[in-house]
């Protein structure tokens, strides 16, 4: 009985959910609206448990003090602070937008920028021509980097200037998006429909149910 | 005779003249709208008429006005002013089960109102199937026939071939490398939800993975960004270890919720990484901007990384910092190509009979394309 229920639920919502995508009717928008309405409502008490194991988790490090236990520190006592000012007060107080504004938003900004120097690291280490298809990776990225700047087409004009068109660098960046990278994207797309299409017939009928737990 | 014929002939000029002049004299006559119809709106919840018109015939409109009466009453000034270039207007704000009618005002920039003819009533009623997306519905259909047939063809075949993953042969490699090494493996599964897709087929892997730790004692991490997720993960690699008959090795702490946050999830990722050194770093899910900034830190600490994702985006960064990369639909298959249960392994099949069927669809489409036959272009472009 304790996997019957489940499955019996994921194969009845399965289908619901299926036919609500297919009928505008206000019934089936109704059913629709409340399932999601059902999904907002379990996860508030997803989040206490959430914040209980948080709160663990770091008291754990703190009192047996761990290594690094310094930093769980400072994520209690954030936590705390915003709780005590966010709750009473609401989110649009000033000391919380304060505390979001000059300290959440600098952090995210931080580690977003931080994006520019990885993606420099990867590349470089992409890029090595050790083969042919790296070959290719790599002028494909040099030409498509060159079309991306100004001077790209400049150059172009002045070196390539026997070329009976201009703006050549532009073009052919373009060109590479819209149709080689293009088709590679659309072919993921659709093997990643097809796969989604069987994961959740799978799920639906109750053939795959390790997300039950326990695998098959 | 000709003197006759000359006065004649000035007779006719003359009465052509002042007949065009008379003509063109006259103010040209400005008729209502017409062709004015009502319809109940097609394929919604029955919450909507759907009203058109044709152009008035007259540069002096500026706009028009709506009005509608209720079974039968006096009529209502629904919309204040309408374009010129206007020529429908969809009614949302109408009384379910009544029947409404409307006539289109038409003003002038004298300010003269010119009404068209009354509509006939219109009930709006909600469709049970919404009839533009028919061909979606039928390559649903096919598509999950494909799939539930092989299924049932594979049901008791062992022998069903599987191309080789290099990135899910190397799961197992990946955790003996951490046994060995006497290090922790850290599993990420994106910043999805439960409802995705992906973050169950990354569950799914991590439930295989659990069972293989579970065997060998190696500690499994798995830092949550979803509270439900975090609730479900929870469950189910107690479950894989109780199946392993391991429940002593199972420590619910190491399963725990960091953060809503999509960039403090990165820098509570990276710094577990930092700190801890895990030997191995799985990455499979839904991912976003993160991806790179997790995947370069995994490299940087020299961790065997096996990431999979769905995000096409996000892909050219994972094959670039990770040793392994599930692509797309590699990520969908892991369940069954690591279980090998033959009903899971059926459900691949059908998805390549879907995949052929695609693809004998886009060659025979670019062909009659070649030869002006557009009809199944047209066919897909009507797909709403």
């Amino acid at each position: 009985m304790k996997r019957q229920i489940p499955l019996a639920f994921c194969f009845l919502f399965g289908i619901a959910m299926i036919f609500t995508q297919f009928s505008p009717h206000s019934y089936s928008q109704a059913v629709y609206k409340e399932v999601i309405d059902w999904g907002l409502i379990i996860s508030p008490f997803a989040m206490v448990l959430a914040v209980v194991t948080l709160i663990q988790t770091h008291v754990t490090r703190i009192n047996l003090r761990t290594e690094h236990w310094q930093y769980s520190l400072i994520v209690f006592v954030g936590m705390i602070v915003m709780v005590l000012i966010g709750v009473p007060f609401g989110p649009q107080n000033s000391i919380v937008e304060w505390l979001y504004n000059n300290v959440q938003v600098p952090m995210d900004a931080s580690m977003f920028s931080l994006l520019a120097f990885f993606i420099a690291s990867a590349a470089f280490r992409a890029f090595r021509a050790r083969s042919f298809e790296a070959f290719l990776l790599l002028a494909t990225a040099m030409i498509v980097m060159i079309g991306n700047v100004p001077v790209g087409d400049l150059v172009w004009n002045k070196v390539m200037s026997w070329m009976p068109w201009t703006d050549g660098a532009s073009w052919l960046r373009q060109w590479i998006l819209d149709v080689l990278n293009n088709a590679a994207r659309r072919g993921i797309i659709l093997g990643v429909s097809l796969g989604v299409i069987s994961q959740s017939i799978r799920i639906i009928l109750g053939i795959e149910r390790s997300y039950l737990g326990g695998g098959d | 005779m000709l003197k006759y014929k000359i006065i004649l002939w000035i007779m006719l000029c003359s009465i052509l003249f002042l007949y065009d002049t008379y003509v063109f004299s006259q103010e040209p006559e400005t008729t209502p709208p017409e062709n004015v119809t009502a319809v109940d709106t097609p394929n919604d919840d029955g919450s909507s008429i759907t009203v058109t018109w044709d152009s008035v015939r007259d540069d002096s409109v500026r706009s028009y006005k709506i009005l509608r009466n209720t079974d039968g009453g006096e009529f209502e000034e629904i919309e204040e002013q309408l374009d010129v270039d206007t020529l429908e207007y969809k009614d949302s704000n109408i009384e379910k089960g009544k029947t409404h009618a409307y006539v289109i005002q038409a003003i002038t920039d004298t300010d003269a109102i010119l009404v068209s003819l009354q509509t006939e009533g219109v009930i709006a009623t909600g469709q049970w199937f919404h009839s533009g997306k028919i061909q979606l519905f039928i390559a649903m259909i096919i598509f999950c026939g494909a799939i539930l047939g092989s299924i049932y063809l594979c049901r008791n075949n062992q022998d069903v071939f599987v191309r080789r993953i290099p990135g899910l042969e190397a799961v197992n490699e990946a955790i003996g490398r951490a046994t060995e090494m006497g290090r922790s493996i850290l599993y990420v599964l994106g910043l999805g939800g439960v409802e995705n897709v992906a973050t169950i087929a990354s569950m799914t892997i991590l439930g295989q993975v659990a069972r293989r730790t579970a065997d060998y004692e190696t500690p499994l991490r798995v830092p949550c960004n979803d509270p439900i997720v975090l609730n479900v993960v929870r469950e189910m690699v107690k479950t894989s270890y109780l199946d392993e008959g391991r429940p002593d090795a199972y420590q619910e702490e190491n399963i725990f919720y960091l953060t809503g946050d999509q960039f403090a999830y990165a820098a509570g990722v990276d710094g577990m990484m930092i700190r801890e050194k895990p030997a191995a770093v799985f990455l499979q899910g839904t991912f976003y901007a993160e991806s790179l900034l997790m995947a370069e830190t995994g490299n940087s600490i020299g961790a065997i990384q096996i990431a999979g994702t769905d995000s096409e985006h996000q892909l050219p960064f994972f094959i670039a910092a990770c040793d392994y990369t599930l692509i797309g639909e590699e990520l969908y298959a892991a369940s069954a190509y690591l279980s090998k249960e033959p009903m899971l392994l059926g459900s691949l099949r059908g998805q390549d009979w879907g995949k052929i069927l695609i693809f004998v669809t886009i060659i025979l489409g670019v062909t009659l394309e070649l030869f002006g036959i557009n009809w199944i272009t047209t066919l897909l472009q009507s797909v709403r």
